[in-house]
């Protein structure tokens, strides 16, 4: 067992070794520009690049020519909605989405506000999720978009897409779906999903960093986009410039072996998971599951550790790589937007962690983990004042506290 | 985020972890902070005469937290009360080379030491007035 042990899949995945293999002659040998019509170098970067389209539009069940090669999600993100915005603007200007979104989403419905737009902000139940009941209510006759991302990346709570798809398509409202931490984790069916637009990265499911996708449904309805960066007019218009052909085979190929492996995939991590969700809540009380514990992300377990704070935590156990959900942690000082949204306090908000499993993780990372996280949680609580008074039988909520 | 070697130090051998019997009379408690926010600390001294002859803390908060009143303990063991009293926070974040992030984390310190000797203060006047 190498240390320090990775459990932040959600944060990013290593290459697969089968993906690296397929991507490293496009930089040293096939390095040609897919846009070369004129010699066989073009050509060959173009049918690398027409097998990647066939591969994605496999895993999402879409046509090859639903597909927009794009730098990764956020990219995407910013292309579907200011694209949409712009192209059906004059019909409506009213845009819904969650608080529980993924900044790439939020900030750019922030953006679109200061464009004029009117943006909705459902709030999430206590799980994470969102209803389909919640958008038909928030649906106007001026809506034209709402944005729900398919799986959180905080708690990994699974939004019910399907249900939310077919309110918009219904409605006659699109629907655009982040699923940035779905595809090749769990199934994805743009057709049986009723999704109009979906982007997702490479970096989240094995393959590289820097290139994402975006899917663009072009019939029933066909979806239009305002291309958002001018150039050469590549990917139909819809996003210029030169491809990234390594990354694009790389995109291709990680979802390829995602759709092949699916399965397994998610067998390997629930019982990853459960395996380490159980050996915790044997060892240690006052422990609670963030997210939807029935519809969750197979690899995502984010754990609230009563009376201790998360970046302590983090400290006790050096040789796992975790993210927090504790303010002391990101650069803004503030508590996870996310939990927030839950309606999760801030106080459990700075003692959750977030620990991500995936297809390299084993048994025994797994126990030594659950070790590491126990003997850590134990000693901060002998350290803690807020334990000491829950054990004395002190409702911490009386308490007077000196906020700061 | 690197810690110094001084907040780790603290962190895996924090001093003087526990508490005092905080309903006696020559035991001062200060509990400061906010559970929501992060960090909460509760320092206690125990005084004769005029000097601190224990000190004992408990936080809930990052690293940095639990150092610096790991720290506030040992400094003030031993020192008379008013001497306690003059320490302030950026002795602390000098002595544990704290990033401009974490100097919240010495305030609490400073201001949980002023919180225990004003409570052990209150509970004198108060055993002078009886």
């Amino acid at each position: 067992m190498n240390l320090p042990i990775y459990f932040d899949y959600q944060a990013t995945t290593p290459v697969d070794q089968r993906v690296l293999d397929v991507m490293l002659p496009y930089f040293t040998s096939a390095y040609g520009n897919a846009a070369s019509r004129s010699h066989a170098f073009g050509w060959k970067a173009e049918e690398a690049v027409d097998t990647s389209r066939e591969q994605i539009a496999s895993i999402l069940n879409a046509s090859s020519k639903e597909v927009v090669f794009t730098s990764g999600s956020t990219e995407a993100i910013n292309l579907a909605m200011k694209g949409v915005g712009e192209m059906y603007g004059a019909k409506g200007k009213h845009i819904i989405t969650c608080l529980s979104e993924h900044k790439a989403v939020l900030d750019t419905a922030k953006h679109m506000e200061k464009a004029g737009f009117e943006v909705t902000y459902l709030v999430p139940d206590a799980n994470g999720a969102v209803t389909a009941q919640q958008i038909a209510d928030a649906i106007r006759e001026d809506t034209i978009l709402v944005s729900i991302m398919w799986a959180n990346n905080e708690v990994g709570t699974v939004n019910p897409i399907r249900e939310i798809g077919a309110v918009c398509r219904e409605r006659g409202v699109l629907f655009f779906t982040d699923g940035t931490q779905a595809v090749g984790k769990i199934p994805v069916d743009v057709e049986a999903d009723n999704i109009d637009l979906l982007c997702f990265s490479g970096h989240k499911l094995y393959g590289p960093k820097g290139v994402g996708a975006l899917y663009v449904r072009r019939r029933k309805p066909r979806v239009r986009l305002v291309a958002q960066m001018d150039g050469g007019g590549h990917e139909r218009g819809m996003r210029s410039g030169t491809l990234n052909v390594p990354g694009i085979v790389g995109l291709g190929a990680a979802c390829a072996v995602a759709e092949q492996d699916l399965e397994k995939d998610m067998a390997h991590s629930i019982a990853m998971r459960e395996r380490f969700e159980k050996r915790i809540f044997e060892a240690l009380d006052h422990v609670a599951i963030n997210g939807d514990e029935h519809s969750r992300l197979p690899g995502c377990s984010n754990l609230s550790f009563a009376y201790v704070e998360g970046e302590s935590l983090i400290m006790g156990f050096k040789d796992l790589a975790v993210s927090s959900g504790s303010a002391c942690t990101s650069a803004s000082l503030e508590p996870s937007h996310v939990l927030q949204s839950m309606g999760v306090g801030d106080e459990l908000a700075h003692s959750s962690i977030r620990f991500g499993f995936g297809r390299l993780t084993t048994p025994e990372e797994i126990d030594f983990a659950a070790e590491q996280v126990i003997t850590a949680v134990k000693k901060l609580r002998e350290l803690s004042p807020l334990y000491e008074m829950v054990q004395e039988g002190i409702d911490l909520s009386t308490i007077a506290w000196t906020g700061h | 985020m690197a810690y110094s070697d001084k907040v780790l130090d603290h962190y895996d051998n924090p001093r003087n972890v526990g508490s005092l019997d905080k309903t006696s009379s020559e035991v001062g408690t200060g509990i400061v902070g906010a559970p929501e926010c992060g960090d909460v600390m509760k320092l206690q001294i125990q005084v004769e005469g005029d000097t601190i002859v224990d000190a004992k803390f408990k936080t809930f908060g990052c690293g940095s937290a639990i150092a610096s009143s790991s720290l506030a303990t040992e400094w003030i063991k031993g020192k008379k009360v008013d001497e306690a009293m003059a320490i302030s926070n950026t002795e602390i974040v000098e002595e544990l080379s704290l990033p401009p992030v974490k100097i919240h984390c010495s305030v609490l310190a400073e201001d949980a030491i002023k919180a225990a000797v004003a409570d052990f203060k209150q509970k004198q006047a108060g055993q002078e007035g009886a």
